[in-house]
């Protein structure tokens, strides 16, 4: 049963802007992330990782490392427990527990370039690296594949023997390319017949990294009594819980993970690689505690980067402008283990339209890189890519006015998802409409700058949001302010967001409530950081925490008063009588009187929520290109979004921003550029070129608020969308300044000034 | 298993100012100045993120010129200042680009903000009144994947006045 709320308008606490609770903390240095934590007697430890990016393992002769001075253990594969070739679900979807244990440390095979095959531990970091050395490995290198056409090729061999035959491939054809779903409504093949204008292209897109700045980092103790303890830098510290007792078998009760601060996650901190390591060294080491930390090169080539792959999309629209018919075929590379997130893509690829007959098969396909991860909105920003610049090509074919089309095809309540559910109240089309209002859209574009050409593109995008379950544990000072504790780690200022939620519903100030992110051993379970949640999921908890600490207030004002507890109302930060106006009391002041109305007033609040709220934006490009070199700057961008109910609208804006800037990388700059042994060339920040802050205009943001009906008070998640429009906004204004069309990522100055020339010369 | 020594050459003498304090120690020959004010002045606020001088999580200030720590060994600062995010509040309360950052949200995960901080100081000691081209030119050395940059530029404008 899902509750709805009704919106109101005003607010004391939602829709300010408090100095967030941690912020004196991390602009002092006094903030403690995963790598600041130190422990008595702590060891360091390394990771050896494969150079070859397919390769038998045949041996792994680690006697040299082992007795090295300074070296406390060494580990490899033959450590982990043997895991079954079996599913479990360790919260984030259903995974092969064999496959989680291999990419820890690779077994059999080495599946990608990075791939770690042993660890060592030693009394600094030096001492361990150095011990890398003498660990001897001999490999037999196999083909690779490092992209969705190589990984097809008919003498391409399989990545995961055990994929041989099973249904997802035997009906593909190749081993390497697993079928995840076919979704069709109504008939899509007659209603193109009868389209008047049909776009159709293939879309290619290389893999990216999430970028966050600060490297995985682990510190592990596995005691004598088989209990474990973690510090780490993670998204979400149950799941790090559930996936260690996993890969470790042993229980989730045996393990306390405390989540330090986390310096950037973007979805790419939900997996587990140091920790069970971690784990493993310490154990060898006689219980003594071990510290893991990556370097960049490790990042970029051992952890979740986001998808590339291709995608192939068919629109057709009649002559009145009515989107008739869609059909799609996505092929996203999973990496060396299963698992691209395409599914999430057939979920949005049309959902910011209503199209009646449409078609969209998704594959899971194989390639020698790191297993691909969540990354915002994962599997969202490709198809967006690929639908919204269709549009644009539609729109021009037709003679259509691009915001017009999107206007009139826009989903609203009702409009049936490409892959099945009913929209509930959704603001795509109030998104639309406030952008055409936008001080943005309507300036004209303006002089380029001296040598270059401008044009403008718009782009829409959508990310479903989810809820799941979290938990919030408060306690009352007699003092009045309360203690909130928390599972959500909190990667963005949602101790505030949290917190102001609490604050409302108390009728107290956001810097009343103390906000603290707590080890799974002292707050009730909470899903992972990720899937745009925690403002929405754990800031509801919160509320549940905050209204039966109301309720238990009550009862206490009654005792004070000698009434009855359901004649006690609460507004506006005051207890009152509903029968005598004498009798009233303010929060703070009952607050003082715990001690004479039965002592301490603690309450939790959890929640398990299916329903979410999705979310839709819509984005606005400038850009200038200098034809001569393809060089890009983008000069001007506005971000309309709807966030259901800006609860820290600083903090929202941030959201918007930082997406977009992401957005931007991906489109103009960033991929993995591998090289013709499958090794990623460009594996550090210098050559995997992220935006600086001279590549960017400052971001403009048009928050709209279509409250959801779903939550207290109306938020919607708002993380993950932005991230999504951008490369087509981008892309469309390539091709309203120059003219040429460009369906792959990154639209860097090589593959503009290619385009230009090949144009010409048609 | 051997006694717990770390083998190399023998370890360097420093003495150096920091954050106005001195300080003496000994530094392995090899060591980064990141890794001597994490690992052994046990001042932590300064951040690693890629090693090789292109993220600027590192920034600090060495005789008043900013340098990515990471590149620099510590051995090198004997007889020199260094600042880094530590020093930058006084007992008077925070520097104006600390409550800036606070006041505008030009932070979200925090990893980057002490080498922003340290590096948007080494700009306004010299250049009270640097333009927004400036100041995104003049950070164009620190990275953040978070807020986009915007918030960021904003509380260095705020905090230049």
């Amino acid at each position: 049963m899902v509750a709805t709320f009704e919106s109101k308008s005003e607010y004391k606490v939602i829709g300010t802007r408090p100095i967030r609770h941690d912020g004196l903390d991390k602009v002092t240095g006094r903030a403690v992330y995963g790598a600041d934590v130190k422990l008595p007697g702590m060891l360091w430890g390394a990771v050896l990782r494969s150079p070859h990016a397919h390769a038998r393992i045949k041996s792994v002769d680690t006697a040299k490392a082992e007795s090295m001075p300074g070296v406390r253990s060494v580990v490899t594969s033959a450590d982990l427990p043997v895991a079954e070739n079996k599913m479990v679900d360790l919260g984030e979807g259903a995974t092969n527990l064999k496959w989680a244990a291999d990419n820890i440390l690779a077994s059999e095979k080495a599946q990608y370039a990075g791939h770690a095959i042993a660890a060592v531990s030693a009394v600094d970091r030096y001492t361990a690296e150095e011990a890398l050395r003498a660990i001897d490995v001999e490999y037999e290198v196999l083909p690779s594949a490092t992209n969705v056409d190589e990984a097809v090729a008919a003498d391409m061999p399989a990545i995961l023997e055990e994929l041989v035959d099973t249904p997802g491939t035997a009906e593909s054809g190749h081993p390497n390319h697993v079928i995840e779903f076919t979704h069709e409504f109504g008939d899509p093949d007659a209603a193109f017949e009868s389209a008047d204008f049909v776009a159709e292209g293939e879309f290619n897109l290389q893999m990216v990294h999430q970028g966050y700045i600060e490297p995985h980092n682990a510190t592990a103790i596995w005691d004598e009594d088989g209990r474990i303890r973690v510090w780490t830098s993670t998204q979400g510290s149950f799941t790090v819980r559930q996936q260690l007792a996993a890969v470790l078998q042993t229980e989730e009760s045996r393990i306390r993970v405390t989540p330090l601060e986390i310096g950037g996650g973007f979805g790419g901190k939900i997996p587990i690689y140091l920790e069970p390591v971690a784990a493993l060294l310490s154990r060898k080491a006689n219980g003594m505690p071990v510290k893991l930390v990556m370097d960049r090169r490790a990042v970029f080539e051992a952890t979740g980067p986001a998808s590339g792959g291709k995608i192939w999309l068919k629109l057709g629209a009649d002559k009145e402008g009515k989107l008739v018919a869609a059909d799609s075929n996505i092929r996203l590379e999973a990496g060396g283990y299963p698992g691209a997130l395409v599914g999430a893509s057939g979920m949005c690829i049309y959902a910011c339209y209503d199209i009646e007959n449409m078609r969209i098969v998704g594959y899971d396909v194989l390639v020698n890189k790191p297993k691909s991860a969540a990354y915002r909105a994962p599997g969202s920003p490709q198809v967006a890519f690929a639908i919204e610049t269709l549009i644009d090509d539609l729109c021009d074919d037709a003679g259509f006015d691009k915001w017009q089309f999107r206007r009139d095809n826009a989903s609203k309540e009702g409009t049936r998802r490409g892959d099945g559910p009913i929209f509930p109240r959704i603001g795509m089309e109030e998104v639309l409409e406030a952008t055409k209002s936008s001080d943005h859209y309507s300036s004209n574009l303006g002089p380029p700058m001296p040598g270059r050409v401008r044009g403008r593109g718009i782009a829409s995008g959508y990310w479903f949001n989810v809820g799941l379950q979290s938990s919030v544990n408060l306690a009352l000072n007699n003092d009045g302010t309360v203690e909130l504790v928390e599972g959500s780690t909190d990667i963005g200022g949602t101790r505030a967001s949290i917190a102001m939620q609490a604050a409302e519903t108390l009728g107290i100030s956001a810097q009343d409530v103390n906000p603290t992110v707590v080890d799974t051993d002292t707050v009730g379970f909470t899903a992972v950081t990720g899937g745009s949640r925690v403002t929405y999921a754990t800031g509801y908890a919160a509320y549940n925490a905050a209204i039966s600490m109301i309720e238990e207030l009550k009862k206490r004002a009654a005792l004070l008063w000698n009434i009855d507890a359901s004649d006690v109302e609460f507004a506006d930060g005051v207890f009152s009588s509903s029968s005598d106006p004498e009798l009233s009391i303010g929060f703070k002041d009952l607050a003082g009187k715990l001690g004479d109305t039965g002592g301490p007033v603690t309450s939790t609040g959890s929640v398990d929520l299916e329903a979410a709220g999705g979310a839709f934006g819509t984005h606005i490009c400038d850009l200038d290109i200098d034809p001569d070199t393809g060089k890009t700057d983008v000069v001007r961008y506005t971000i309309v979004q709807d966030a259901g109910r800006a609860i820290h609208p600083s903090y929202v804006e941030g959201q918007m921003q930082g997406g977009v800037a992401q957005g931007i990388g991906w489109a103009l700059n960033e991929e993995y550029y591998m090289n013709d042994s499958g090794v990623m060339s460009n594996s550090s920040y210098l050559d995997y070129r992220m935006p600086t802050s001279l590549d960017l205009p400052n971001i403009e943001t048009v928050i709209v608020e279509v409250p959801n009906p779903v939550h207290p008070y109306g938020v919607r998640g708002v993380g993950e969308v932005p991230i999504v429009p951008p490369l087509a906004a981008v892309g469309n204004a390539i091709k309203d300044a120059i003219d040429v069309r460009l369906r792959e990522t990154p639209m860097n100055p090589g593959r503009i000034v290619k385009a230009l020339e090949s144009d010409n010369g048609s | 298993m051997t006694t717990q020594v770390t083998p190399g050459p023998a370890r360097v003498h420093v003495r150096a100012t920091i954050n106005g304090q001195s300080h003496e120690f000994l530094v392995p020959p090899y060591m980064s100045l990141l890794d001597t004010l994490r690992e052994i002045v046990e001042l932590t606020g300064t951040k690693e993120g890629c090693l090789d001088g292109n993220c600027g999580a590192c920034t600090v200030m060495i005789d008043g010129r900013i340098v990515d720590s990471c590149l620099v060994l510590g051995a090198e600062i004997d007889g020199k200042s260094v600042e880094t995010v530590e020093g930058m509040a006084t007992s008077e309360g925070l520097h104006p680009l600390q409550q800036a950052f606070l006041e505008e949200a030009a932070l979200q995960c925090g990893i980057c903000t002490p080498g922003f901080l340290v590096a948007a100081k080494g700009l306004l000691d010299n250049e009270p009144s640097p333009d927004e081209h400036r100041i995104r030119h003049w950070l164009a050395g620190n990275l953040c994947r978070c807020t986009g940059y915007d918030k960021i530029v904003r509380a260095v404008q705020k905090a230049a006045g």
